[in-house]
């Protein structure tokens, strides 16, 4: 009698202990479903989704309090990826929220700009390089194109431009192929 | 000696040759055309920058375009001048590529001198440097794989290798040249056996192997001949030549690979894993230029061949020339219904006009007369595909995949794997471009690839910035905190003062709140007299409340004192 209560208990602190040393050494920092989100958003922390970035809003979409159609840049190859991910039905973009368009970057007018720093407390990504009374401009490689300077500019000189690759592709389409023999008929 | 290759690979093709239309002439050598467009990417890896300007005189030779740093182990090679003359321009123009439409293009107007530049030095004993010399030679001479793919040759010399135990001990010279219609390797085996073997021994001895195999396949017993006459006794014991049996593609480095030693490479492994580095034959005669003479890698054979041209045969082309100008030397008639090819029918890039530019890695322009496209048909999954993959894929499951563009079904099925052969194009019964369905879904995962790896850094860099404004704001206020007690110190208001006034006041607070909130203590010192009365109002007090108590003691008590009144 004595002995089962006594092996019982050891083995309850033994792995009472074990649990609780598995709760701090394992312990999962934030929800592991936003990481996932946050990993399919394009990240260019526009705010189109009425979200303060990229983040805030896979929370928002984690906490059922968002839908995953609100995201322009990504259009509709994020919201399946969404779809797919959290199991839900796939819809077309919220168009309240934009429409999806082609990368852009943004270029500033050197002879305009004035050197106010606006643009720069304003850009998410650290993208614009300058300083007070002194000239600013994009780094082009780091602009996710979410044109948050462009607002701020006291004097418009911010321009959206189309972001250029290296040199053309050559854009590989989807060849057609019949699945019937009345499809190839028509 | 030739041997015979013992093993074979499951697939493939076979196909008619075409290959004596273009044997029948020499190898003759291209005019020096008016201007040479010479792209800066001819090659696999990073793009060469131009190091000279508009208006510079550039001699033969010369290199024109480079990345700066000049390491031979970045994947890079470097352009050179084909030919004396002035720059002229420097700017987009077609080129002929699998992926990139255009690119930049050093056009030079040539003058016709053909001038070689100064820095032209045959290396004398060449056997005596060691590997790392041999391989900036290599570099510098801008040398690439000449099989086709154009990946640069200098990295192939290193005998590094991501297994240990298993060193690198075969080299593997692939000679097999088998898509239709081409015979520039075997055009160039015949006249140049001897360089070539010099080249291969360069090779073996940067790489510090003894063992060679030569692959080559058995419909080119000329050249066959040619190499078994080149060797002497010495090199006989090192270089083996082995004819492997004529089966498109056989010519594969993975598929050549097997039929020598029997081994097939695992995916996402390279040759070098096994112990073994795969050079194509025109590479080592260029690695033999390169060091014998001195000369960069500034011209190629191309066999030029196919429909409508009167006299098909390879030229020995400056890279640059215009593919119109190399195809007019043939006497080639141009129609409408034409198809112009660079490389073979099976793998070759199917080119819009004739006004590209021949880079490093064109083995042969084709002209081949349109036929009548067929309209594709539904799959009817009768699995010809599946038998011809020499890749060992299921080329009908990842066309379904492709069409529906279930990215993740398609690399569980490997579709990297695919080496484009068009084997599976060519059997299927129902016409269906099979392997421009795999391009078009290797493209998309790549660009899939591209955006998450730019999203992943516009994260990182948005973290960061939050991370610095939240620490600037910590810091903002630890300073303004410290300025203060600083300002309080310099005012000669002593804290501990502070301190005491504080809680003084906290004291004084804290007994108004006590007056507050006291019961007035008025019923402690009472007579007897007194507590008799407040005792009975009490009672009153609660009968009031208790109607059913008023009859009978109220009245009562209010009675006699009406009587008294009265």
């Amino acid at each position: 009698m004595l002995t089962a209560i006594i092996a019982l208990s050891v083995l309850a602190v033994v792995f009472g202990l074990l649990l609780g040393f598995a709760a701090i050494r394992y312990k999962v920092k934030t929800n592991p479903v936003v990481d996932q989100i946050d990993a399919l958003l394009p990240q260019t922390q526009c705010g189109q989704c009425t979200y303060p970035g990229c983040r805030p809003y896979a929370e928002a979409i984690a906490a059922d309090e968002a839908d995953i159609n609100q995201c322009p840049p990504g259009g509709q190859t994020t919201i399946l990826a969404l779809a797919d991910l959290l199991g839900k039905d796939p819809k077309p973009l919220n168009d309240e929220h934009g429409e999806h368009a082609e990368k852009t970057v943004v270029y500033i007018d050197e002879n305009v700009c004035i050197g106010c720093t606006l643009c720069i407390q304003a850009c998410p990504v650290d993208a614009i390089l300058g300083a007070a009374k002194l000239m600013h401009t994009v780094i082009a490689s780091e602009c996710t194109g979410c044109d948050l300077c462009i607002p701020p500019c006291p004097v418009d000189c911010i321009h959206i431009i189309p972001a250029v690759e290296d040199t053309k592709k050559i854009s590989v389409k989807l060849p057609i192929a019949p699945l019937l023999i009345n499809e190839s008929d028509q | 000696m030739s041997l015979f290759a013992k093993y074979k690979f499951n697939g493939g093709l076979k196909l008619a040759g075409h290959k004596k239309i273009s044997m029948q002439e020499k190898i003759a050598d291209a005019t020096i055309p008016a201007q040479l467009i010479v792209p800066l990417q001819q090659h696999i890896g990073r793009v060469a920058k131009p190091i000279v300007n508009i208006g510079d005189k550039v001699l033969k030779g010369q290199c024109i375009a480079c990345l700066g740093d000049n390491k031979n182990n970045t994947v890079t090679a470097a352009i050179h001048a084909p030919s004396s003359g002035e720059v002229i321009a420097i700017e987009q123009h077609v080129i002929p590529s699998m992926l990139k439409q255009t690119g930049d293009c050093i056009t030079i107007k040539t003058d016709g001198k053909d001038t070689w530049h100064n820095d032209i030095n045959p290396i004398n004993d060449p056997l005596s440097l060691d590997n790392d010399s041999l391989k900036q030679i290599i570099f510098e001479a801008g040398i690439v794989g000449l099989g086709g793919a154009g990946f640069p040759t200098h990295l192939k010399l290193t005998t590094k290798n991501s297994n240990k135990e298993k060193p690198i001990d075969t080299l593997i010279i692939n000679a097999a040249e088998c898509e239709p219609y081409i015979t520039c390797d075997a055009a160039l085996i015949q006249e140049q056996a001897t360089r070539i073997i010099q080249g291969i021994q360069f090779i073996q001895h940067a790489l510090k192997i003894k063992k060679c195999i030569i692959g080559i396949e058995d419909n080119k017993p000329q050249a066959i001949k040619a190499l078994e006459l080149a060797l002497d006794d010495k090199t006989q014991e090192q270089i083996e030549i082995t004819q492997v049996p004529t089966r498109y593609p056989a010519g594969g480095e993975k598929q050549l690979i097997q039929v020598l030693t029997g081994k097939q490479i695992p995916i996402n492994k390279l040759p070098r894993d096994l112990g073994m580095i795969c050079h194509n034959v025109a590479t080592t005669y260029a690695v033999a230029n390169a060091i014998l003479d001195g000369t960069p890698l500034i011209e190629r054979i191309v066999t030029v061949t196919g429909d409508n041209i009167e006299h098909p045969k390879n030229m020995r082309v400056l890279f640059g020339t215009l593919m119109s100008e190399v195809l007019n030397s043939c006497g080639y008639t141009e129609s409408n219904n034409q198809d112009i090819i660079m490389g073979g029918p099976m793998m070759g890039i199917h080119l819009d006009s004739a006004n590209y530019p021949v880079i490093k890695t064109t083995n042969c322009i084709l002209v081949k007369n349109n036929k009548t496209k067929t309209d594709p048909l539904p799959c009817i999954r009768c699995g010809e595909c599946a038998r011809v993959c020499p890749a060992n894929l299921l080329p009908q499951q990842l066309f379904w995949y492709s069409r529906s563009k279930d990215y993740d079904r398609l690399q569980e099925h490997q579709i990297f794997s695919c080496i484009e052969c068009g084997c599976c194009d060519y059997v299927c019964p129902s016409h269906i471009p099979l392997v421009q369905f795999y391009r078009f879904a290797k493209n998309e995962i790549w660009t899939q690839e591209s955006d998450k790896k730019i999203s992943d850094h516009a994260r990182e860099r948005h973290e960061y910035r939050q991370y610095r404004l939240e620490r600037k704001k910590a810091e903002d206020a630890e300073r303004k905190a410290k300025k203060k007690a600083l300002l309080n110190k310099k005012q000669g208001i002593d804290t501990s003062a502070d301190d005491a006034k504080k809680s003084a006041i906290e004291a004084a607070l804290q007994r108004v709140k006590e007056k507050q909130t006291a019961v007035p203590k008025n019923t402690s010192h009472l007579t007897v007299e007194q507590q008799k009365k407040i005792k009975e109002v009490d009672r009153r007090r609660s009968n009031k409340i208790n109607p059913a108590a008023i009859d009978t003691t109220t009245k009562n008590t209010i009675k006699p004192k009406d009587d008294n009144n009265g």
